[in-house]
């Protein structure tokens, strides 16, 4: 590797256009957005204005998102997002400890089927379990014909972890499955042959081993379940917001952008803690790796 | 007689795929023998080995420990430990933790625990880095950790596959020792899985080559060497001079053989064979001599000298007969002048007696 | 668990397990079923829930959807755009990375890696205060398309690139630096050696990582639907719109066809990267 002070003009060419989009795109909105949720509509001769900012004014914002009706939708964020983060980690483990222990020629064919949904659209999913679903979907007609329903599917909390699972399964599969494939195989084997069942083997060595890829796998579904909205729109109905519809609403509809912004910046520090969380395990299992 | 502590009985172990790993093995393994399954890569001995242990089972065929069929035992109820090759040391375990691994997972008391583990590390010296986590040792230490992990079991077989593979060649030699003097001290046996013939040869009391999934023979490590029954037996253990040979004529046990590029000679052998044959005759027993050596019933040929390499000790020779047989001559460097004093492009005679030659049928 | 192990079968052999074996079968139903229904009722002549037979209808009807039509237009014309800038501000990252040591690289690293694990909703919610605060969210609405679109192409290339650089800079760690060095050496200058040696060897990870990002872009609802002026539909954000008033089997039709162009997409760039892979 080189030194970047002895090529400082191909470094420079190579480096500055994305930092610069980064800059621009991405820290410079970003910084905005933190600036606003400490700030207020500014009052302009009296008037409250709907273009300009007292910025750094106040923390009412924050407050305000402590309000009930708020705390309800955080917290319903908080717990839908963990549950739909443990069912997906209770159907990846094995899913991904199956396809690494598979005979090699399936590996490919097994991992790509379970990951395959990824790349379908997150709408298009959501849709699809909409409509299957509803109460005249393809459910409630299979029902039907044993004389069952029609049931009222969706609307309900468990329609929406079902959507969110749907959705975040393959980033849970993802993570798990490339730390268990770099596991030495020989550590469980090592753990039979000295005399531990199977079940005690997973507790002792598997699971330890792995969990760096189990914490990356449950930051990666529990991020983005905590922002959604899609799902919890959808499947869910206004019954079952969180969030991350209540940002949605404070700049497509309520137009209270600093309230908004505040909202968003509790989901960003939510992320920064889960980050950090992820760093120290990582550093702490470094030795796990080698 | 003593019962075999291990035998494995027309064991093969098939793929889907049609590809066979072992091929209708059986071996006894006595009580207290180092047994050693030596081959080249792919041979089957890690997979035959692995079987014993119950990490991989046999398509057919059945595996009897202590005298019980374990053929399809899980690997945790057997009586068997094994060092792995990586030596598989946990990594997120302490030493001592590691050790005791397998007496905590079977439910012995935290006080027997305590004085095994402290007992095994003992016997590998390893005591004073009891706390140290493997991250922190060397391949050697690691090893040594592996061991005490599975000797702390007190199995009545303990498998080690390819467990000096991993270490530079100093402590290859030092761990040789250890190892037999580890087995002398436990009293257990000890079946190593190795493709090194020299470790197979200088530990080992009993050796099985293998060669493509089968058993090529079964001989202490003497045996192997001066009593090769096949040519790849010949062949795979040390170097070997192979010449191809009809057997002109049978009277008794004396066989008159034509070789070809050396010449007609008469050997003993109560070995029945057909027209043709193999001789085999070891570089070591080949004498050169500078004029025509004289001696009842030697083989002798004139060759030139093609290439001569110094390894200190010794010289090895190549030469080209006459006929345009290639024979590899090795020459013991007894004084401290003139080397071999052979040299490349020189006309010798190369000789050997019959009786230190091999008729080989197989 | 048995107690015995069958003939040929280790006690590793998870995937032989009845148990996983019906929970892998039972996963694989529950995420292709609702797929596969909505696919099948793409073709259905009607939108209830029970087959009524066989038509082409609803792909002629979308087809014919003026507004579908712009939408699917407008995003096809951003994933491309944004995939050819996404790509090569990808590939000058990673290179930069790959290359040279400068104070601050893990961090940079780390943060160049951001717009992958920020929550969308933030990411899209502070380009829409951005856009709208410069002006460019106005500003843009009446210019000739598609420069209409820039605001939506320039949030794509922000979450495009860092995937890009990702892809492209793991396809250059297994580059051999003395194959630089034979080629100075045979005489070739730092810009020959470039373009004939490391330039070849990066283009399937260019193709892929371009290909991640046209499905990236292409697939992306929340950014677009905060980023987007009024006027700029693109075809996610008017399903949303078409989803918000009920199910429509045109809507089936319309997401039949993404699905198919992103899975397209997606194997052809699993299909240039598992070569290389081997080739290891």
């Amino acid at each position: 590797m080189d030194d970047w002070k002895d090529f400082r003009r191909v470094f420079l060419t190579l480096a500055s256009p994305g930092s610069l989009w980064m800059l621009i795109f991405f820290i410079i909105p970003m910084t905005f957005l933190f600036v606003l949720s400490f700030s207020s509509k500014a009052i302009i001769n009296g008037e409250t204005s709907t273009t300009a900012y007292a910025y750094f004014s106040t923390f009412d914002n924050y407050f305000a998102s402590a309000g009930t009706s708020y705390l309800v939708l955080l917290w319903r964020a908080i717990w839908t997002s963990a549950i739909a983060t443990f069912v997906c980690l209770v159907l990846a483990y094995p899913l991904a400890l199956a396809v690494c222990f598979a005979p090699p020629r399936w590996r490919p064919i097994m991992l790509l089927l379970l990951i395959l949904p990824f790349w379908i659209n997150l709408l298009i999913c959501t849709y699809a379990m909409y409509s299957i679903f509803r109460s005249t979907g393809v459910v409630n007609q299979a029902l039907g014909l044993v004389g069952l329903g029609p049931y009222e599917m969706l609307n309900n909390t468990t329609a929406v972890i079902m959507g969110l699972v749907y959705v975040y399964l393959p980033f849970m599969i993802l993570p798990l499955y490339s730390t268990i494939e770099k596991l030495d195989r020989s550590f469980l084997e090592a753990s039979l042959d000295l005399g531990a069942s199977q079940a005690r083997t997973f507790w002792s060595v598997t699971w330890p081993l792995t969990l760096p890829g189990v914490i990356t796998g449950i930051i990666l579904v529990y991020i983005p379940c905590l922002g959604t909205f899609l799902t919890s729109d959808i499947l869910g109905g206004p019954n079952n917001w969180t969030i991350g519809n209540a940002i949605q609403n404070q700049f497509l509809e309520a137009n209270n952008w600093p309230f908004g912004a505040a909202l968003s910046f509790i989901l960003m520090y939510a992320t920064f803690i889960a980050l950090i969380i992820r760093a120290v395990v990582a550093r702490r299992s470094k030795g796990v790796d080698a | 007689m003593t019962e075999p502590i291990i035998s494995i009985r027309n064991v093969a172990k098939r793929f889907a795929g049609g590809v066979t790993a072992v091929d209708n093995i059986s071996i006894d393994i006595m009580p207290n023998e180092f047994f050693a399954l030596l081959g080249p890569s792919g041979c089957g001995k890690t997979t035959l080995l692995r079987m014993i242990s119950g990490l991989e089972t046999p398509t057919e065929g059945q595996i009897f420990i202590g005298g019980e069929d374990m053929a399809f035992t899980p690997p945790n109820k057997r009586p068997t430990n094994m060092v792995f090759q990586s030596y598989a040391v946990f990594p997120h375990m302490t030493v001592e933790q590691n050790v005791g691994y397998g007496l905590k997972v079977t439910g012995v008391a935290p006080a027997e625990i305590k004085t095994r583990t402290a007992e095994a590390l003992e016997m590998v010296k390893l005591s004073h880095l009891a706390l140290r986590k493997p991250d922190q040792m060397s391949g050697g230490q690691r090893q040594r950790v592996a061991l005490a992990r599975a000797l702390v079991k007190r199995p009545k077989v303990l498998l080690l596959d390819e467990p000096l593979s991993a270490l530079d060649a100093k402590l290859r030699d030092d761990m040789r020792m250890e190892l037999t003097r580890l087995q002398e001290t436990v009293g257990i046996t000890f079946i190593i899985v190795t493709h090194d013939q020299d470790e197979a040869l200088s530990m080992a009391s009993r050796i099985a080559v293998m060669d493509k999934g089968a058993v090529a023979q079964i001989a202490t490590p003497a045996e192997l060497y001066e009593q090769p029954r096949n040519r790849f037996v010949a062949d795979f253990i040390g170097k070997v001079n192979l010449l191809d040979a009809a057997i002109v004529k049978q009277k008794g046990e004396t066989k008159t053989c034509d070789a070809k590029g050396i010449g007609k000679f008469d050997m003993l052998t109560d070995k029945a064979c057909s027209n043709e044959a193999t001789i085999a005759v070891r570089p070591e027993k080949l004498k050169l001599s500078t004029s025509e050596p004289k001696g009842a019933g030697l083989v002798k040929v004139k060759a030139t000298i093609r290439d001569v390499a110094y390894y200190g000790d010794t010289s090895h020779i190549i030469a080209d007969t006459v006929e345009g047989k290639e024979l590899e001559i090795n020459v013991q460097n007894d004084s401290r002048t003139g080397g071999a004093g052979v040299e490349r492009g020189q006309k010798m005679w190369v000789h050997f007696n019959p009786h230190d030659a091999l008729l080989l049928t197989e | 668990m048995s107690k015995q192990l069958k003939p040929g079968q280790g006690p590793l052999d998870y995937a032989r397990r009845p148990w996983i074996m019906t929970l892998f079968a039972g996963v694989l139903v529950f995420l292709y079923a609702p797929i596969a229904s909505l696919i099948a009722f793409s073709f259905n002549v009607d939108k209830s829930g029970v087959w009524h037979g066989f038509t082409f209808m609803n792909y002629v009807k979308a087809w014919h959807n003026e507004a579908i039509f712009y939408a699917l237009s407008n995003s096809i014309t951003i994933a491309i755009l944004s995939t050819i800038f996404s790509t090569i501000f990808g590939a000058m990252t990673a290179l930069a990375l790959w290359r040279f040591k400068f104070p601050f690289k893990n961090a940079y690293e780390g943060f160049m890696t951001l717009p992958i694990v920020v929550p969308e909703i933030c990411m899209g919610i502070s380009l829409a205060m951005f856009f709208s605060y410069t002006g460019m969210m106005a500003g843009v609405r009446d210019w000739l398309w598609p420069f209409n679109l820039i605001n939506i192409i320039f949030a794509h290339i922000a979450f495009c690139f860092p995937f890009v650089a990702v892809v492209v800079r793991a396809r250059l760690q297994g580059f051999n630096r003395q194959l630089e060095e034979a080629s100075k050496d045979l005489g070739a200058t730092e810009t020959q050696t470039f373009m004939n040696v490391l330039v070849p060897f990066m283009v399937p990870s260019l193709v892929a990582g371009g290909l991640l990002a046209f499905t990236l872009s292409l697939d992306d609802f929340v950014i677009t639907l905060f980023s987007s002026g009024p006027g700029s539909v693109t075809f996610p954000v008017k399903i949303y719109g078409m989803v918000k008033r009920g199910v429509d089997m045109q809507i089936n039709a319309a997401s039949t066809i993404l699905i198919v162009i992103t899975l397209a997409a997606t194997l052809l760039a699993m299909k240039l990267q598992a070569p290389n892979k081997s080739g290891h």
